[in-house]
């Protein structure tokens, strides 16, 4: 424990260095404008600017590309508040009281409220991590590949528990991207499969190439139907109406810490910050006295969201870190982004890469701070970026997801697969199939698959490995539940004569 | 980002039929999956599980699944709602057609050069600007990707005829 704190420290040392320091502005800056586009989101944009860390050092890449990842959160907030655009799925509960305030004249605390509650959301998270991450990595050390399996088993199944998508189309997308990373080269076998005699399948799929398609071509071309058209009020913060808020944000607390819990809750298990923002509003809104207000422009429902998906978005970091499962897409890239670097995620990166760790826990806090004071001082700037047509805006994003596929593998083939996956994606998202345990699937599929045939291989083929002894047997069952909450959900309801008012909730 | 259907009138593709050609086209992916595994084998080696195991089961997962889903999208009654409007399919098609060409062109005239006409014909064509505010933005934006990612970060993108003529393909 002690030596934690050493440890962390230490990892402040590092990254207070001017350079690190530079990065992490760079870093914020992008991510809000990521945040802020349509387009590009938190999991593309850095996937996107990945290829631009392979010269760093691997502190120092980690740094800006998790700085783009807090940007890109803070970033959200901005648009629905001013424009009642989401600029992320994260933030769409945000717009529900945040506009309304808009128009109320009232964009400037709103703002500020958003930002601040992203910031305890996110420490909190952050707090969270320093002290359970290197518990559970240390634990996770012991784990053999059934172990190892039994946590890949419980991720995927929270996801067809917990979304809000139809299981079986969860599952249809899940099993997609798990057959997608099977292409090429079997990890174990060394044999080629999958790849029907064509040369270009050999190296299998990309699941950069995947997120950048899925998430920048695709919701590209969802913008481009709906003919959007931004109207937003117009921003101004001030110091005076920042205090003013800030004054006023500590009567909050209880809702805080809830938020923060909720997040944190579904940040860990792979659910993500867009349904742990929902979940939130909809407790709030719920257990509130001016519960009726929501959706008029009350503060409280900008709290709670934003506070909940920052929590979740920084807590799906944790299971990255200490086990090696992202808990959501954007961590999935971070991850992709440590193996490229020569880093393996998961227990022993505790033991072998404490500067590294360390170094991103550190930044985590001082990514933060950052973040909060960049964009309360540069609203006006981002917004003004929002005013920009989007028949300018779309082809330079085009552009910027093109060179960000080419650069993956410097492969122009590449490019025309981004093209292929965003088209599938804007079919997939419109028969509203989720793309996220699809990405989450192509990246952990060859993991996943390697430690279930080590697994059969040590208990020759029988099945009952999965419940030799308590810890993995309590984990495969956990994720039984997950699999099959809707059906347990239905069928309580049922016993009880009610229906599952919980639903009202989305 | 609305993810349900549009019932904002117009005619075009229902929903209910888009959604039935999603599930058939995700079905035959997991038909081509299985294929595939059981082409390097499904079953149980000397050194364990064999090379299709693991993608066969999943194949599999993915036949049940797109049966299920298609069979709730016949079995629920037609609400008539589009999946999208001629309009709207239209607009869609005016970013995904230049996108791709954009992308075949690549390998030949260089990712600038291709960006420079991506960016200057969206501009005109679909902004309705007039060329003398198009073609700064259409070259001052590759130029500035060029000097980022050539120059700062050190990440070469392909280049074409154009960038050699000018003795920058070696950067």
């Amino acid at each position: 424990m002690f030596e934690d704190i050493g440890n962390l420290m230490h990892g402040f040392a590092v990254v207070v260095q001017p350079h690190n320091l530079l990065l992490m502005v760079v870093g914020i800056v992008l991510g809000v404008i990521v945040g802020v586009l349509p387009g590009l989101g938190g999991a593309n944009g850095v996937a996107i600017l990945l290829p631009l860390t392979f010269s760093m050092s691997p502190t120092s890449a980690i740094i800006m590309l998790s700085c783009i990842y807090w940007g890109a959160l803070f970033g959200g907030a901005i648009t629905s508040i001013l424009f009642n655009i989401p600029g992320e799925p994260w933030s769409v509960a945000t717009t529900f009281d945040g506009y309304p305030m808009a128009q109320q004249g009232k964009a400037g605390e709103a703002l500020t409220a958003a930002f601040t509650s992203s910031f305890v959301g996110a420490l909190f998270a952050v707090i969270m991590i320093t002290l359970v991450a290197p518990l559970v990595a240390s634990f996770a050390l012991r784990f053999g590949p059934a172990e190892i399996f039994s946590v890949y088993f419980l991720a995927f199944c929270s996801f067809v528990g917990l979304s809000k998508e139809p299981p079986f189309k969860t599952i249809a997308a899940m099993m997609i991207g798990f057959a997608l990373g099977a292409v090429g080269l079997d990890q174990m076998t060394g044999q080629l499969r999958l790849t029907f005699g064509s040369e270009t399948l050999i190296g299998g799929f990309d699941f950069l190439i995947a997120v950048i398609g899925l998430f920048g071509i695709g919701e590209i071309l969802l913008t481009m139907e709906e003919g959007l058209s931004f109207r937003g009020k117009s921003a101004k913060i001030d110091l005076k109406v920042v205090l003013k808020t800030w004054k006023e944000l500590p009567k909050y607390w209880m809702l805080s810490l809830r938020s923060c819990l909720i997040g944190c809750w579904m940040g860990i298990s792979p659910a993500g910050a867009t349904p742990a923002s929902f979940m939130s509003y909809g407790i709030a809104k719920r257990i509130s006295k001016r519960g009726k207000n929501f959706g008029k422009g009350e503060i409280e429902g900008v709290v709670a969201p934003e506070t909940a998906a920052h929590a979740a978005g920084t807590a799906a970091l944790l299971p990255m870190l200490a086990l090696g499962v992202p808990g959501s897409p954007t961590a999935a890239v971070l991850l992709g982004g440590l193996l490229i670097w020569g880093l393996q995620p998961g227990p022993l990166l505790f033991v072998e890469q404490t500067d590294f760790v360390w170094g991103l826990i550190a930044s985590m806090y001082m990514g933060n701070i950052v973040g909060l004071i960049v964009v309360l001082t540069c609203v006006p700037l981002f917004a003004a970026i929002l005013r920009i047509p989007f028949s300018v805006i779309a082809p330079i994003i085009l552009v910027l997801c093109a060179i960000g596929a080419y650069t993956v593998h410097n492969n122009t083939f590449d490019v025309v697969m981004m093209l292929v996956f965003g088209v599938v994606g804007y079919f997939m998202k419109k028969a509203n199939y989720p793309l996220a345990p699809l990405v989450l699937a192509i990246v952990l599929g060859d993991k996943a698959e390697v430690s279930l045939r080590q697994a059969l291989l040590g208990s020759q083929g029988n099945l009952g490995v999965f419940f030799s002894n308590g810890l993995v047997g309590s984990v495969m069952t956990l994720g039984l539940i997950a699999l099959f909450w809707p059906i347990i959900q239905n069928g309580w309801a049922r016993i009880r004569g009610s229906s599952p008012e919980a639903r009202a909730a989305e | 980002m609305s993810d349900t259907a549009h019932e904002t009138g117009g005619a075009g593709p229902s929903h209910r039929g888009v959604e039935a050609g999603v599930a058939v086209v995700v079905g035959a992916f997991g038909i081509i999956t299985v294929l595939g595994s059981l082409k390097v084998g499904i079953g149980w080696a000397d050194d364990g599980p064999m090379a299709g195991f693991f993608p066969f089961y999943i194949g599999l997962a993915i036949i049940i699944a797109s049966v299920v889903n298609l069979y709730n999208v016949l079995a629920a009654p037609n609400d008539g709602s589009v999946f999208a409007t001629w309009e709207q399919i239209y607009k869609v098609l005016t970013v995904v057609v230049p996108t791709a060409v954009y992308v075949t062109i690549i390998p030949f005239v260089g990712i600038y050069v291709a960006s420079a006409l991506l960016i200057g014909l969206f501009m005109l064509w679909l902004g309705k600007y007039k060329p003398q505010a198009a073609i700064p933005v259409a070259i001052g934006v590759p130029i500035f990707f060029f000097i980022t990612f050539e120059r700062w970060f050190l990440v070469p993108l392909p280049k074409g005829p154009l960038e050699q003529m000018l003795g920058l393909a070696v950067g």
